[in-house]
């Protein structure tokens, strides 16, 4: 039976049909624990969007965590199998520190990671799930996508510096040319040496656009590799309806100690905020002692949930009866009307609190509209 | 329809008549009354007057497309949006500045007075300086003179008010100056809209 509450919920409902888009792809379910050792964090700390993890002492002593991030645990509790794929999804609640409030939340994350043997068409269909993902909750979405090991190679080649090079990915992730020529300047950097990095800043827009340039720039830049490895990736939307909603975006810099190749974020119009990301993160797999490669991305439901109208009625009918009403004959009564697909709210009194659409009398057995 | 947060006060005026200049007038802007939101429907845009430090965050929430906002009010809030042009008004910085004549002593934990305490935590931070932050909300200066700090993190423009205080600049942190910037989803959508706009205004403050 169809259950109308979860159905209105439009968080519930986002997550049920990503659910089942992922497992039409053979994705499996992936259940995992809402705690985890906090050691896992600790040595991951700028892996995690927001600082700050609830702690506690488990029975045995050990420092435990609500689970800030849903990755860490998927790679720690799956060992690495030569050569084979594994393709999950989950749907799990996260705790992390709210950047409006600065307390923590419980804040629901579905999304899915493919870790193993990932080559190309991995990486493909990843990118043409995160476009569905989009597509699945929001009429019009943008997928961002962007290539670390291209935008890294040309900021690297600026400087040795390791401060200045994320002063500068700063500058790009803000869209902030200004910023490029400023920080170039205060530290001695030829602005001619950043013209490839303004130059990538400057391209944004559809694939079949944007490539033809990337690939005169990449040749300049001795980046050939990243730009095809982005070409190909891309190339699973050739011919197909997402296509439209797939645009090369520079500005999308994820952290380089995890992230490498091809990374993304997904927007939604109307939703103020990104509301999917991901992308490659073999790093974060060498880190953790796994020889095998990865790509995933999470969906943030909760502001997508935030989208559209409030209801604007608690519940379609308030059936109002008098003191001495036979349970029975009341609950026959409301039983007809749901069954005319309406929600029924009954009361002996009137609740000046809640917003019915229609209210109702029932009295001596009928049910009377009232004006 | 481009929504546009705009600081109240002078530098909102001054950033208005680059928007108008820019092709993007709404006269009403500047009539005397208390309305607070002003629609040019032909020109596409629709601009709203709201405190200086609350820019970036209509525009980080989406209540606007883009807005302006000083570069020290994007440093503080750390607000996550595009900063799509610098518009060389409102040209200022953020300094250091203590009594005439002080002289830090690095045995001491040096207090800090300021409005800004995420820009002096960070500076500080960044050269190793252990530092205690005192969080005021005006007449800063006032905090080295009363022996309230050690010294105060500040915008600077002309160096006056320091003076008549007798306090003087003892380290600049960074320039400061007005920036256009974009909410980040919102750009994704009103792309073409939001750049045209920032090519004018760009064109502009370069004329």
């Amino acid at each position: 039976m169809e259950n109308n509450a979860v159905l209105t919920d439009p968080q519930e409902r986002i997550a049920l049909a990503l659910r089942a888009l992922y497992a039409r792809y053979g994705y499996q379910p992936y259940r995992m624990s809402k705690f985890e050792e906090y050691d896992l964090y600790s040595r991951n700390k700028d892996f995690l969007i927001s600082e700050g993890v609830i702690t506690f002492t488990d029975t045995d002593g050990k420092l435990m965590a609500l689970k800030p991030d849903v990755t860490l645990s998927i790679v720690k509790n799956n060992a690495d199998l030569p050569g084979v794929t594994q393709k999950l999804y989950y749907s799990e609640n996260v705790y992390r520190v709210s950047k409006g409030t600065g307390t923590f939340r419980e804040i629901p994350q579905t999304g899915l990671e493919c870790i193993g043997a990932v080559d190309d068409c991995c990486v493909g269909e990843v990118l043409f799930l995160a476009a569905e993902s989009l597509a699945a909750v929001g009429e019009r979405s943008v997928l961002d996508v962007s290539h670390l090991g291209l935008l890294t190679a040309l900021v690297d080649r600026l400087t040795p510096d390791g401060a200045v090079r994320e002063e500068l990915l700063r500058c790009v992730s803000g869209k902030n040319s200004h910023g490029v020529d400023a920080v170039c300047a205060g530290h001695g950097i030829p602005a001619e040496a950043a013209a490839p990095l303004r130059e990538l800043l400057a391209l944004y827009g559809a694939p079949e656009t944007v490539l033809p340039k990337l690939a005169v720039l990449a040749e300049k830049t001795g980046t050939e590799r990243e730009a095809q490895e982005l070409a190909r990736a891309l190339g699973v939307f050739a011919g197909t309806a997402l296509a439209k909603s797939v645009r090369i975006d520079f500005s999308v810099v994820s952290d380089r100690h995890y992230y490498n190749g091809v990374v993304f974020k997904g927007f939604i119009e109307g939703v103020p905020e990104c509301v999917l990301s991901g992308g490659q993160y073999d790093n974060l797999m060498k880190r953790m002692g796994r020889a095998s490669r990865a790509i995933g991305f999470a969906v943030y439901p909760e502001p997508l949930g935030r989208m559209g109208e409030s209801a604007p009625y608690d519940a379609d009918v308030m059936l109002l009866y008098e003191a001495g009403t036979e349970p029975a004959a009341l609950r026959a009564a409301a039983a007809g009307l749901m069954a005319e697909g309406k929600s029924v709210f009954t009361c002996a009194r009137e609740n000046p609190k809640l917003r019915c659409r229609e209210k109702a009398l029932f009295r001596n057995g009928e049910v009377t509209f009232l004006a | 329809m481009l929504n546009v947060a705009l600081p109240k006060g002078r530098l909102g005026e001054q950033v208005y008549d680059l928007f108008e200049k820019a092709g993007y007038p709404c006269p009403s802007v500047k009539e005397t009354s208390r309305r607070l939101i002003f629609e040019n429907e032909a020109a596409g845009v629709r601009y709203f007057w709201v405190k200086p430090s609350d820019v970036a965050i209509y525009v980080e929430r989406g209540a606007a497309d883009i807005g302006v906002a000083g570069k020290d009010i994007l440093l503080e809030s750390g607000a996550d949006v595009y900063e799509l042009a610098d518009l060389h008004v409102g040209v200022c910085r953020m300094a250091v500045a203590a009594k005439r004549g002080f002289r830090d002593d690095p045995r001491r934990t040096l207090r800090v007075a300021t409005k800004f305490t995420n820009i002096a935590r960070r500076h500080y931070a960044a050269v190793g300086r252990d530092i205690d932050i005192i969080h005021l909300n005006g007449s800063i200066e006032l905090a080295p003179i009363l022996g309230l700090a050690d010294v105060i993190v500040d915008i600077v423009e002309t160096g006056t008010t320091l003076k008549e205080n007798d306090l003087e600049v003892i380290e600049d942190i960074v320039p400061v100056s007005a920036r256009l910037i974009a909410n980040k989803a919102g750009f994704k959508f009103k792309t073409e809209e939001i750049e045209r706009l920032a090519r004018e205004l760009r064109t502009e403050e370069t004329v």
